[in-house]
């Protein structure tokens, strides 16, 4: 289904953009990880969130998204791999499906880990981002799965369900990725194997492998007062926009987003 | 001509008989496929008469996608006079997709 706009990420940036999309009688779809995957919902104490001190990163999370669904966002669990512009419509595809919206609000966090020796170059030639699209490819192959969650470890699984010997590497510290037209082999933490296929799973992609194109500085998403991108339609907010990384500025950032995207959605439909 | 849906059975006629080809190789379980569904079928119409522009399920094709040794999807293989030119895997915008259809046309 289409909708006004589609935000990329669940947590305090992506929820209050979710919320002040709503407040202007707009449409909004959440695309996150679960909940407790998100980084916030480790953090034992947060002080400086504004009038509600001493909650727990896990109750504020959970008091943000009882306020966006009761705002009327929908929520859809997954990744987003890829996202494209045709005409003014966005399309995003979210594992093996794909929604359109007029706006996007990126909000997927900071993608905390640098690329693997390798992996840039051999992505598309045995190096994936996505089990559910090239599982397929490599059925009764050994392949290799590098996760950092308990959905990574889900799509370990599927791609063990359609015949591939799965090796999975549980959050390793160092990779590198080596082979020869073809990506064939992968060395993590001194354990190496042979994959016909190499499947790195981190919980968000960096912005630039999503939306190619999008203007960065110093590894973060350059964005105006509006929190406009340089792409138009798209806006983003919260950590993935840089420093401070506070749950206070990434709410006060989503919620400028969500009203900006609003208002470029409603102008798409004029 | 409209979009091809090309099959193992008439593949190298088909493309070896273009000047130029564009193949798009999928799957209807992968997301960003159907995200640049759209934009090769726009393409398809536009350079009707000028490229084939043509699709391959690798589910039911498998044949084919080994052969032309598909890692990922999508994958798009472009073709002149049969022979492969340029592959381009992921999700790639209408803009880059013209100029490399322009260039060889």
């Amino acid at each position: 289904m289409a909708y006004d706009v589609i935000v990329i990420g669940g947590g305090p940036a992506g929820l209050s953009a979710a919320v002040n999309v709503r407040a202007r009688g707009r449409s909004v779809l959440v695309v996150s990880n679960p909940l407790e995957e998100n980084p916030l919902w480790k953090a034992e104490r947060v002080d400086n969130y504004l009038g509600l001190p001493g909650l727990s990163g896990a109750e504020l999370l959970e008091r943000f998204q009882a306020h966006a669904l009761q705002a009327g966002a929908e929520f859809r669990t997954g990744r987003v791999l890829n996202a494209l512009a045709m005409g003014s419509d966005w399309y995003v595809s979210i594992g093996s499906d794909v929604e359109s919206a007029k706006a996007i609000v990126l909000a997927g966090g900071v993608a905390r880990a640098k690329k693997f020796p390798g992996e840039a170059e051999y992505l598309g030639k045995g190096v994936s981002y996505c089990a559910t699209c090239d599982g397929m490819l490599y059925r009764n192959k050994p392949v290799a799965v590098v996760g950092y969650s308990e959905s990574a470890k889900k799509e370990a699984e599927f791609l063990a369900s359609i015949g591939c010997t799965v090796t999975y590497f549980d959050r390793p510290k160092q990779c590198e990725i080596t082979g020869g037209e073809k990506a064939e082999r992968l060395k993590c933490d001194g354990q190496t194997v042979e994959a016909a296929c190499i499947f790195l799973l981190r919980p968000a992609l960096a912005p630039t492998d999503v939306f190619p194109g999008i203007g960065m500085e110093n590894g973060y998403v350059l964005v105006d007062r509006t929190m406009a991108t340089n792409l138009p339609g798209v806006f983003a907010a919260g950590d993935c926009t840089g420093t401070p990384l506070q749950v206070s500025s990434a709410a006060g950032e989503g919620l400028v987003a969500g009203q900006s995207a609003a208002k470029y959605a409603a102008e798409q439909m004029k | 001509m409209a979009l091809q849906h090309l099959t193992a059975e008439g593949f190298d006629e088909a493309i070896s008989a273009a000047p130029l080809a564009m193949v798009d190789f999928w799957a209807t379980w992968c997301g960003p496929c159907k995200i640049l569904s759209p934009v090769v079928e726009k393409l398809a119409e536009e350079y009707d008469g000028k490229a084939l522009v043509g699709k391959v399920d690798t589910d039911s094709e498998m044949s084919l996608a080994q052969r032309f040794g598909i890692s990922a999807i999508p994958t798009l293989i472009f073709f002149k006079n049969g022979a492969e030119l340029k592959r381009s895997v992921g999700v790639v915008s209408e803009d880059a997709l013209k100029a490399i259809l322009e260039e060889n046309l």
